[in-house]
């Protein structure tokens, strides 16, 4: 193979920042050839995919809406893939917390906002606490892999929800649709801008991305949580508890996500329906990883991937092209980060082949 | 017993081996006979595991000359060496835990034929040499010992006439020695010649008939063991002269409160392989230095566990500082009370490699130094204390914000003394100071030692390396098999008496006594 | 009463049955050290491709084949990503398992509510008539009987070849077979795309025979089950039969309650499954000893050739 990696010694700062971006304009090429033999010219499609939904009416506000429970769980990612806990279950503890929220809202609509949308923030985080919270206790106290438990709490958890809004929860008005009645006043997210979707979660969520970022590079407990990650043994040595630490970080991503079910719930869907996630909890895996696990890289990983969504909802629209382009996009744009990141600590040699005999000889 | 008229196994000519950094070999010239059992001798670092690895074909020299009965060869690889009649047993073992002896011998043969027959093969040649073994064992059932004879059955199925042993007793009984030699001089007898490495003095004597000396990838001297001292060999082997003990220094003061103490401590080591510490008792004066010798493996690590808190003592009582009772303590209890600590392993486990300088300070300093406030870093206090650290120990690098790994090896150890000391501790426990770094740095981290005794600390010193421990140490401890010879001071020790309490458990008991008339 | 009986038992072979291949493959990837979370992806992947061929061409055969083809063309990038490019194997599998459902998703679109072939049953002549054995053991499709004969393959080439043994030592200790002088890389390669080749399988039956029809994540977390599997079974061939058939009696049981009309609400049922799983694995896990005893020593952990 005449193509050869040379270790660089130490971490190129350069390429910390270009491999997202050179996996992003990786991704769009392969989506084009995609485009192509979908039967549609590429140029226009990969317009638009990527372009026409920023530069329509309110297409910020949309993306702003779309991107909020992106940026707000894979915010929660980051600081757990930093301690070396893989959180995978986002999706279900998602649904937990706007379960939770949803639960609320329909018990009290009559309840006085200040109360209620206060209570439904609450409800909502801790939902997605004790999701995570179960995943905790198995791993800690039973050594249950952490991907295998979260994931399977995933599909219990869209189950829970199907079973609600298709039986004690149904609207009685609701023609018989699988979704509950409509959250009333008190129980809506406050509205930010006339004409737009944009809610009071799209202001949090960069909040607590960087609230999440603080504590990760600022605080004691942030960095007890990236040394159990980075050197374990290390941990010991100085005595940082590593049970402790792994609770903490599923109850911080754990949280957060259901924190982004409460927002979605009560803020642009208004509801619960079975459609509450068109699978954000493995979106958020992608948005924490294009953010190079950096809280803060998560608000810009979420624009991009938001834009996947509302690009692939627009070919639906205008090119009749089938939805799942956003899926193939999301799952190529991972294929190319992972491998750009060899970039970080390997330089690429094209060795020509007498020399690579030679080398190969030593 | 060198038979004249036939050639010689193996004559190695100029082998010169480079790594970034080091140089492992430098024109070093080896001479190995038949029926002979050639010893190579040298401290750590002085290039014999690199050699022995060259005629194993594991790595190829950049210059030089091997030749292999008469005939110039080029050994491509372990497989090939093999062929050509080359075995090796090697330090660490390269066995699979959760497989058989007999899988473990068929993986690493050069063509496996039926089980059945292995089998067989494996239990007559394990029974007619002395090193009993049953093939239907797990390895992960196996004692060190036992396994070291499946490296060696492995090694004499290829039926070889060189077999080359990587320093084979840092692992053994007494017994179980006894039962080797006696093996390997049937061997050498038989027409397979042991190259034998390893720095353990009596036993080279009492078995080798030629040694070769090492010391910084030279060879530096040949000759019969049997004809020389142990202090002699001592001397070829580490330096032309042996440093003076510190008695120059001032001492530790007489009559004080033993600072640090340790009672009867017994732990079964967490680690597979590791060795449990028995009824291991000491005590350290302030500004007293106390040098624990031994080899790697026998029970360091789990020391020093035991010490810092990575490990419960199992009983307050078993390890008292300056009064107080920490067995059951934690780490950071334990830094509070004025305890600090310097593992042997600088990646990953003194320090984060890929983390900074400054935050890697950060990690074992913010109790001591308050550098947090309401549960937040103080990053201002934290980089200063990390630039006084990089300036008060020379730590040649771009600063507090360079990462862990992007320091030498050298650097990263003074760093990460440095950062102990600074933290003006009452006890300090550093695990092999000063391995793997340079002259200079290892010069430094002495200094560095040796004044913070001066200042009341009390220090001990786990060590491989005697020249350090005759350099800084009052007193000097063995630890051997998880167990710790009475301490004795340094200027009544010898080279010859550590050499021989290094030797094992059982061997230390009779030293002891030895010395005791 | 037989009948029920006979019609239970078929049922839960078929379900067990791409749980069985999937979990096969995966557990001898495992066994040489590479920890493939990509299984519902390479499953995905192979139910679209081998229905997508299956229906161009009406062969059956040929689907199965492009079934095979489609989890070990997933499994390859896999193993380009964590063994040439040195990627973090639970991220490269998470990566599949998304790429999977995406590319699944995509290809299949056109697929939808469409029949497709179907894996005809072999109803052995005579002996499938035996009343309750017969149906069982002799009247299903080839692919059922390939399970089987896959996992003694297996068990026989882990457990009584030299090559076998040399996937096992792989995955033991990573250095030491290196040391060893055996190829660390070119052995995982291999046992990568073996599984990827019975993910695939897995996949296409479930296209081809179990339903036989495409749908939109039709696996719906059967790879996951399969991984879960791996573990239960602790890596040995033997056990991962009967895990198999116990969670596809389970997976069976779900549907089979809910077409009877036992007034439990359906997702309750539906969600048996995967709370069996948790289940299973808390039960598993627990013993930390058995699983460090049994479970392959350097099972995700990446290789650095140190020379």
């Amino acid at each position: 193979m005449p193509i050869r990696f040379e270790p660089r010694g130490e971490r190129s700062t350069f390429w910390i920042y270009a491999s997202p971006v050179l996996a992003i304009v990786l991704t769009v090429l392969g989506t084009g050839v995609i485009f192509r033999i979908l039967g549609q010219p590429p140029m226009a499609a990969a317009y638009t995919f990527l372009v026409e939904p920023l530069v329509e009416e309110n297409g910020l506000a949309a993306l702003a809406v779309k991107a909020a429970p992106l940026i707000m769980m894979g915010a929660g990612l980051a600081l757990s893939y930093r301690a070396n806990v893989w959180n995978i279950g986002c999706e279900g503890q998602f649904i937990v917390g706007a379960i939770c929220a949803g639960g609320l809202a329909l018990a009290y609509p009559d309840a006085p906002f200040w109360l209620l949308y206060p209570a439904m923030i609450v409800a909502g985080a801790l939902g997605g606490m004790i999701t995570a919270g179960i995943v905790a206790f198995l791993n800690t106290e039973l050594n249950v892999n952490e991907i295998l438990s979260s994931l399977m709490f995933s599909y219990v958890a869209q189950f829970l929800l199907l079973y609600l809004v298709t039986g004690p929860w149904r609207d009685p008005h609701g023609l018989g649709f699988p979704q509950t009645a409509m959250f009333s006043d008190n129980a809506t997210s406050p509205m930010l801008m006339e004409g737009t979707n944009l809610h009071l979660g799209c202001v949090v969520a960069p909040l607590a991305a960087i609230a999440v970022w603080i504590l990760l590079s600022k605080s004691v407990l942030g960095f007890q949580l990236r040394v159990v990650g980075e050197a374990p043994r290390a941990a010991r040595f100085v005595g940082f508890a590593e049970r402790r630490l792994i609770w903490i970080a599923l109850m911080v991503s754990g949280g957060l996500a259901g924190l982004a079910g409460m927002f979605e719930a009560s803020g642009p869907i208004g509801q619960l329906t079975t459609n509450l996630s068109p699978g954000y909890g493995f979106t958020a895996v992608i948005v924490a990883f294009l953010g190079r696990l950096h809280p803060v890289g998560a608000i810009f990983g979420g624009l991009v991937l938001a834009l996947s969504y509302l690009g692939g909802d627009a070919a639906q629209i205008d090119l009749g092209m089938p939805n799942a382009v956003t899926g193939i996009f999301q799952g190529i744009l991972l294929f190319f980060l992972l491998a750009c990141d060899i970039l970080i600590l390997f330089r690429v040699r094209v060795v020509s082949a007498p020399r690579a005999r030679r080398q190969a000889a030593e | 017993m060198t038979d004249g008229a036939d050639q010689p196994y193996l004559v190695l000519t100029g082998i010169t081996k480079q790594f970034p950094g080091c140089l492992a070999n430098d024109h070093v010239d080896l001479r190995v006979e038949r029926n002979e059992i050639h010893a190579l001798l040298g401290e750590n670092g002085a290039g014999k595991s690199t050699l022995v690895k060259i005629i194993y074909g594991v790595m190829k020299p950049d210059a030089g000359e091997i030749r292999w009965q008469g005939e110039r060869v080029v050994v491509q690889n372990p497989a090939h060496a093999r062929k050509l009649g080359i075995g090796m047993v090697f330090q660490h073992f390269s066995l699979f835990d959760s497989l058989s002896v007999t899988d473990n011998v068929a993986l690493g043969i050069n063509d496996p034929q039926d089980r059945m027959s292995l089998r067989e093969r494996i239990t007559e040649i394990s029974q007619s040499y002395g090193l009993p073994l049953d093939p239907g064992a797990t390895v992960h059932d196996l004692s060190v010992g036992e396994r070291q004879r499946i490296e060696i059955v492995r090694a004499l199925l290829q039926k070889p006439k060189l077999l080359i042993m990587d320093e084979p007793t840092s692992v053994l009984t007494p017994q179980e020695v006894e039962k080797l030699f006696h093996t390997l001089r049937r061997l050498a007898s038989e027409g397979c010649s042991i190259l034998y490495i390893s720095h353990k003095l009596e036993e080279i004597r009492a078995l080798c008939d030629t040694a070769t000396i090492m010391r910084l990838g030279r060879v530096v001297a040949e000759c019969n063991p049997r004809e020389k001292t142990a202090k002699e060999l001592a001397e070829l082997m580490i330096n032309a002269e042996l440093a003076a003990p510190a008695a120059a220094r001032a001492s530790a003061s007489a009559g004080a409160a033993p600072r640090l103490t340790v009672d009867r401590l017994a732990i079964a080591s967490p680690h597979a392989f590791g060795t449990d510490l028995k009824d291991v008792s000491f005590a350290v004066a302030p500004g007293e230095i106390l040098g624990i010798a031994g080899i790697a493996g026998n029970g360091q690590t789990e020391l020093m566990e035991a010490l810092s808190g990575e490990v419960p003592a199992g009983g307050a009582e078993r390890i008292v500082i300056d009064g107080a009772p920490v067995g059951q303590l934690g780490p950071r209890g334990r830094r509070k009370l004025g305890v600090c600590f310097v593992p042997e392993e600088r990646n990953g486990h003194g320090a984060v490699t890929s983390m900074t300088l400054s935050e890697n300070t950060f990690l074992t300093a913010y109790v001591r130094r308050q550098l947090a406030r309401i549960g937040l870093i103080s990053e201002h206090r934290t980089l200063d204390f990390a630039r006084e650290i990089i300036a008060r120990f020379d730590v040649r690098t771009t600063g507090p914000k360079a990462a862990a790994r992007a320091l030498s090896g050298g650097n990263l150890q003074k760093f990460l003394v440095g950062r102990e000391v600074l933290q003006t501790p009452g006890v300090l426990i550093i695990n092999q100071p000063t391995w793997g770094v340079d002259a200079g740095a290892a010069a430094a981290i002495h200094r560095a030692i040796v004044e913070l005794a001066e200042r009341g600390t009390a220090v001990v010193i786990i060590s491989q390396d005697l020249d350090e421990i005759f350099l800084l140490c009052d007193r000097v401890a063995v630890i051997a098999g998880g167990q710790l010879s009475e301490p004795m001071p340094v200027r009544d020790a010898s080279i010859e008496q550590i050499g021989l309490l290094m030797g094992g458990a059982g061997a230390m008991k009779q030293a002891e006594r030895a010395l005791a008339d | 009463m037989i009948f029920f009986l006979t019609a239970f038992l078929v049922s839960v072979m078929a379900a067990a049955t791409p749980l069985l291949l999937a979990a096969s493959g995966e557990l001898v990837a495992e066994r040489s050290g590479i920890l493939n979370l990509g299984v519902e992806g390479m499953m995905l992947v192979g139910a679209v491709v081998g229905f997508a061929v299956g229906h161009r061409t009406g062969s059956t055969a040929l689907g199965v084949g492009a079934a095979i083809l489609g989890g070990m063309g997933l499994a390859a990038v896999f193993s380009f990503l964590t063994l040439n490019l040195l990627c973090n194997q639970i991220a490269a599998g998470l990566a599949l398992t998304i790429f999977g459902r995406g590319f699944s998703s995509l290809m299949g679109a056109g697929y939808v509510g469409i029949a497709g072939p179907a894996l005809p049953k072999l109803n052995i002549p005579v002996l499938s008539h035996v009343p309750l054995v017969g149906p069982v053991l002799f009247g299903q499709d080839a692919l059922v009987y390939a399970s089987f004969a896959i996992l003694a393959a297996i068990a026989w080439f882990l457990y009584r070849t030299h090559a076998g043994l040399v996937v096992r030592a792989v995955g033991d200790s990573h250095d030491a077979a290196h040391a060893l002088g055996y190829s660390v890389k070119g052995i995982r390669q291999l046992a990568t795309l073996f599984g990827g080749a019975m993910a695939g399988l897995a996949g296409g039956y479930m296209s081809l025979a179990y339903s036989p029809l495409w749908a939109e994540n039709m696996t719906a977390g059967r790879g996951w089950i399969a991984l879960a599997l791996v573990v239960f079974a602790a890596w040995r061939p033997a056990r991962l039969l009967g895990g198999a058939y116990l969670f596809g009696g389970v997976m069976y049981l779900s549907l089979y309650v809910q077409g009877v009309g036992v007034p439990i609400p359906s997702p309750f049922v539906s969600s048996l499954p995967y709370l069996a799983t948790v289940l299973v694995l808390a039960i598993i896990s627990r013993d930390r000893r058995r699983i460090r005893l049994n479970q392959p020593a350097c099972l995700g952990k990446s290789f650095h050739a140190v020379a």
